[in-house]
């Protein structure tokens, strides 16, 4: 079974800063990651393979230095890994996206025909997580989003057995092979890599393809050109002002609170009204 | 899947370890360089001075492409007093431009870009994994254990370059636990301020540093020395002083950096600037005397995990990277004879003794043990020279002969005629 | 996209149901539309799939729909990505719309992303702010970028409809007016069920395990200001005698002190109660993002420049250890009807 996972490589938006007078993005020393959901696909991709056989590819579309990305996940265990690099892709969004990397998953599976594509629920930079499920209508093949476990693989027979998260519990779902599955963090703890996916990492290279190396592609669904979203403005969040501090001892702010609460909202109050 | 088998394994990826795996990967062997840090340089800290011929002997030129902060033009010291400093030092336009003389460096930039180079040589770098001990079969070092599954990974080879309180060097015997006076406790801060102000504080032009090397109140007459170091736009504080003294004095390391911060000779710089990163660090301080047993069968020991630094001066950095540059030019011969026997591996010994490293330590032998067993060099001198800065400087009527009496009757004072002249011969002798 | 811009007219919004009951955001999103197709002066429309759901037109008329879009079919019984847009494309490119909503949830985010790509079209994804530009007419759909840190307006000008997915508890639904009615399109689909490549086993619901949070009135949410388990139990003391669910800010949720299904905030729930208490929660915006539309607000915490008190109703500045007790005490005499002392 040839499992490919679309990894991303993302600023940690966890220490991200923006200038709140221009509203820019301060990028400096903002450390360039694996997107975290994608680190819990690709460990299931390697669960997956362990399980049933097979083979690890892994597929970014992303600058030269995204190779660190994709080292990243051959250390969580991936077999291969391919990237798509070229100004051309430069400044696309989701619709853009999804058709460059369909274009080279159409390439791989060609040398190696690709059973399950992987995506994580979101990124943390974009986070749509419209991506994955993209790349899966212009394949033509089903997308299953928010996938919180595989419960079975049937290779020969090509079904898939997920559980689906849903808002209130989950629906257990089965498709055909080839399908794509859009995971939650939930689904695995990414393990501690061993000793030699380390090594091998260190100084591994994929295979980089510009445009010109994909089959058929009309350029004009590309970057900045394919993409029909634009960026309109950017502000800062916009913020309620604040209401009344409530001033004294302890006791007083406290007398004062209950007081407007129950002069305002007795009824709640009273009425065990909570849910 | 079992691990392959490398020529070298090295622990660390500080300028030692690095300085080892690039030398021996440029000479073709298959070099595993271990490091625990996110990235090399990650943890790691230094005043940050970085010496220029070292590096140039690993990589020619290296100040065209290595992240180095300023080129130093000027190094001040300070003999400051409790309200009064007493200045010295020495600026020259020979040193701002190349081939230069040091740099200012911030590790964690640094090593990111050293380590760099050795992996363009053809080494391998694995961080974010620790060494746990070392793998020894009948006598002899053939791998290390990692932390991390199926983490055995096997070697002719294995250089400890995990720095001051190797703790593989002491599973091995190699070392004893640091006795308190041979090592010193160093806490340090980056302060962040543009450039622009850094220069006009500093008066620099862009692109040029200034080291500035503390004595006295600094350290509040405990021994050791306080330092300000300018990067591009960041500043480097910090105080180091022997572990013995703090203990005596019952200070912590950051209550002395704060002392230093908020002192009046020394606040005027700082002013404005953000706290950035704050770090503590050991630097060993035993010198000669305590460079531990430097190789074994399979093992060979650098930088500061040999303890090789020169506290006086405060080099450690060059010193680990000749020491890992001469570890693995040995190791190129025992490949070729395919002898890791302690034995041959001993000429690293060798070679680094009669390199600067071993010169310089031997010569600077006592000098630690000197200041830590005569404080007054700290607390007695250091305010005279302040005392007699502010006497013959003082503007008052009285002629400057009187002035110089006077001056030299208050040196006495002090400790008395006899004792001052033994101390400046004893001062003499272990730093000539 | 077929044909022209122009062709394109009228604000859709898709009617998420589970079995017959209609998804609170779908009915929150019919407010939002209304706004919009007022300010267009076009028509707005309900989109429902399923099986059996004519019923819900009504509804669908009261809260602010001129038109309802059906297709009800057997195959259509539960949500699957495959009939769901097979469907939902069909009407599309039938009656083009100019705009199209659909709520953020697991199944709208789902079908939304797969339309779009149908159709070509750009879509925004997790949407907080709705507007249409006068000038331009052009949906305004502006989210929280780069872990909320900073909003964006997202444009779709050449391509139409222009679609958005919308957060649950961000837009307000109408009042709805009792006897208000409009038309029906009924279309059919195509599809077979030997077609489909899908097949849901079994849907599970986890009662249990699902916090009622977006439902409750009073929510009693505690920080990393509360130290450790043992202070966070106050929030569970103070919920209990105001009958007040329990929610958390993620650095309370991430030390281990409750799961993280009490998590509130951007990667949260989104919560509107008529009372948000916040203890020792600094208000952070990921956090305020996820209680900012709750009625009233009501910040303990010890650092009076705390961002949170920007956005509470009121704000006591000073030790929840102090605070807290005395809160449940002065509570639970009100509610036993017994003498308030006021300090
Ligand atoms: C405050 C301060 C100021 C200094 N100023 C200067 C100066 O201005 N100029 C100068 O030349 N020197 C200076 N030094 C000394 C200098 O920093 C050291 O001599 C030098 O860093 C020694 O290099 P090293 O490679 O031997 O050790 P280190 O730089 O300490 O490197 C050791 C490396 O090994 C790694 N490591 C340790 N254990 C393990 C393990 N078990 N597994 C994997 N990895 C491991 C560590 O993470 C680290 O990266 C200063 C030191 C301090 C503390
Ligand atoms: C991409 C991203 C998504 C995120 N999503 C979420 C999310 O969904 N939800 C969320 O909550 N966070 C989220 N966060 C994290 C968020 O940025 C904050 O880190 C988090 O909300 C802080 O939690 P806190 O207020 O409990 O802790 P802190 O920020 O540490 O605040 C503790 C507060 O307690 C106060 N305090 C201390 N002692 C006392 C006392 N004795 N009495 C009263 N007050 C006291 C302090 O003054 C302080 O204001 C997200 C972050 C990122 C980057
Ligand atoms: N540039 C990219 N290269 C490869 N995969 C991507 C890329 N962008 C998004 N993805 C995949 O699509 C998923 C959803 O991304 P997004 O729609 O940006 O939230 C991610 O988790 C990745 O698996």
């Amino acid at each position: 079974m040839h499992i490919l996972v679309c990894i991303k490589q993302v600023p940690d938006t966890k220490i991200i800063k923006v200038d709140p007078k221009t509203n820019t993005l301060d990028r400096r020393g903002i450390p360039a990651i694996l997107n975290p959901y994608d680190a819990h696909a690709v460990e299931e991709a390697v669960r997956l393979k362990a399980q049933y056989g097979g083979k690890v590819s892994v597929l970014t579309m992303g600058p030269p230095q995204a190779v660190a990305a994709i080292r990243k996940c051959i250390q969580i265990g991936a077999d291969a890994g391919y990237m798509i690099s070229d100004r051309a892709f430069a400044g696309a969004d989701t619709l853009a996206t999804s058709y460059a990397l369909t274009k080279a998953i159409e390439k791989i599976s060609k040398q190696e025909h690709v059973d399950v594509i992987l995506t994580g629920k979101m990124t943390i930079d974009g986070d749509t997580g419209q991506v994955g499920p993209g790349i899966a209508r212009r394949l033509d093949i089903p997308a299953l989003t928010f996938v919180r476990k595989v419960e079975a693989v049937n290779a020969s027979g090509n079904e898939i057995v997920v559980e689906r998260k849903l808002p209130d519990g989950y629906e257990v779902i089965q498709s055909a092979m080839p399908c794509l599955l859009a995971v939650e963090k939930e689904i695995n703890e990414v393990s501690y890599s061993p000793m030699p996916n380390m090594i091998r990492a260190a100084n591994y290279e994929p295979e980089i393809w510009t445009v010109d190396q994909l089959n058929d592609v009309d350029r004009s669904k590309l970057g900045l050109k394919g993409s029909p979203t634009v960026v309109g403005k950017m502000f800062s969040p916009p913020k309620p002002e604040g209401g009344k501090q409530l001033e004294g001892t302890p006791d007083q702010q406290v007398g004062q609170l209950v007081e407007l609460l129950l002069k305002e909202k007795k009824e709640l109050i009273i009425s065990k009204g909570g849910a | 899947m079992a691990n392959h088998k490398f020529d070298v394994i090295v622990v660390g990826a500080g300028p030692a370890g690095t300085a080892c795996a690039l030398t021996a990967a440029k000479a073709g062997l298959d070099v595993l360089l271990i490091e625990r840090g996110e990235y090399p340089g990650a943890k790691n800290v230094m005043g940050g001075v970085l010496y220029r011929k070292q590096l140039e002997e690993l990589v020619p030129e290296f100040w065209n492409e290595a992240p180095v902060e300023r080129p130093i033009v000027e190094q001040r010291f300070w003999m400051l007093g409790e309200e009064s400093l007493f200045d010295m030092g020495y600026k020259g336009m020979e040193w701002s431009q190349a081939p230069y003389n040091n740099f200012t460096v911030l590790r964690a930039k640094f090593d990111q870009w050293f380590a760099g180079k050795a992996m363009e040589a053809g080494a391998i770098l694995v961080t974010e994994t620790v060494v746990k001990e070392c793998l020894v079969e009948n006598g002899k070092v053939i791998g290390v254990r990692t932390d991390r599954p199926d983490g055995d990974v096997y070697a002719d080879v294995v250089v400890l370059a995990d720095g001051v309180n190797s703790l593989l060097g002491k599973q091995l015997g190699f070392h004893k636990e640091l006795k308190p006076e041979e090592v010193a406790l160093a806490a340090m801060e980056v302060l962040d301020l543009p450039a622009e102000r850094i220069e006009d504080r500093f008066r620099l032009e862009p692109n040029q540093g200034c080291t500035v090397e503390i004595f006295g109140d600094g350290t509040k007459g405990i021994v050791g020395t306080a330092f300000l170091y300018t990067n591009k736009d960041s500043i480097n504080i910090g105080v180091g002083t022997t572990l013995s003294g703090l203990i005596k004095s019952r200070m912590r390391p950051y209550d002395l950096l704060e002392y230093v911060k908020n002192h009046s000779m020394i606040r005027p710089y700082i002013k404005d600037a953000k706290p950035a990163e704050y770090a503590a660090h050991l630097i060993p301080e035993g010198g000669y005397n305590s460079i531990p047993k430097l190789v074994g069968n399979g093992v060979m020991v650098c930088g500061d995990a040999a303890q090789l630094v020169n506290g006086i001066h405060r080099e450690g950095s060059n010193m680990a990277m000749t020491s890992g540059r001469l570890a693995a030019e040995t190791i190129c011969l025992a490949k070729q004879a395919n002898d890791f026997s302690e034995n041959m591996l001993d000429s690293y010994r060798k070679n680094l003794m009669n390199s600067f490293v071993g010169r310089d330590l031997e010569k600077y032998k006592n000098a630690t043990h000197t200041f830590e067993n005569y404080p007054q060099y700290f607390n007695e001198y250091i305010p005279f020279v302040n005392r007699a800065a502010s006497e013959f400087f003082t503007v008052d009527g009285t002629p400057k002969r009187d002035k110089q009496k006077k001056i030299m009757s208050s040196m006495f004072e002090g400790r008395g005629k006899w004792a001052t002249i033994q101390d400046l011969y004893r001062a003499w002798k272990v730093m000539k | 996209m077929i044909g022209e811009i122009e062709d394109y007219k009228g604000i859709w919004v898709y009617i998420e149901q589970n079995d017959q009951e209609i998804a609170g955001v779908s009915l929150e999103l019919l407010g939002a539309g209304r706004r919009l197709a007022d300010k267009r002066g076009v028509e707005l429309c309900g989109v429902l799939l399923g099986h059996e759901v004519k019923s819900l037109a009504t509804t669908l008329y009261e809260y602010g729909a001129d038109k309802v879009y059906i297709i009800d079919d057997p195959i259509l019984k539960n949500y699957r990505s495959e009939t769901y847009r097979e469907g939902f494309v069909k009407l599309v490119n039938t009656y083009k719309p100019e705009i199209v909503l659909y709520g953020a949830t697991s199944n709208g985010k789902d079908l939304a992303s797969a339309a779009a790509t149908d159709l070509e079209t750009g879509l925004t994804a997790d949407t907080t702010m709705l507007d249409v530009n006068d000038e331009t007419g052009l949906l305004e759909a502006s989210r929280p970028a780069f872990g909320g840190n900073i909003m964006a307006t997202i444009l779709c000008k050449k391509q139409r409809p222009q679609m958005a997915t919308v957060r649950a508890k961000v837009m307000k639904a109408i009042e709805p007016i009792k006897g208000r009615t409009g038309s029906i399109v009924e279309e059919k689909i195509s599809m077979k069920e030997e077609d489909v490549r899908t097949k849901v086993l079994k849907v599970v619901k986890e009662v249990g395990k699902k916090v009622k949070l977006d439902e409750a009135h009073i929510i009693v949410a505690g920080g990393k200001g509360l130290k450790d388990d043992k202070g966070f139990a106050l929030c569970h003391q103070l919920a209990d005698v105001l009958g007040a669910t329990v929610g958390a800010s993620r650095d309370a949720v991430e030390a281990g002190w409750i799961d993280h299904h009490h998590q509130i905030g951007q990667t949260g729930v989104t919560v509107t109660p008529k009372i948000y208490f916040a203890i020792g929660i600094s208000g952070a915006v990921q956090h305020v993002a996820g209680m900012q539309n709750s009625e009233y607000i009501i910040a303990i915490n010890i650092d009076p420049n705390a961002p949170i008190f920007d956005v509470a109703t009121y704000g006591i500045v000073g030790d929840a250890f102090t605070i807290v007790p005395k809160l449940i005490e002065q509570f639970s005499k009100v509610k036993q009807g017994g003498e308030l002392m006021y300090g």
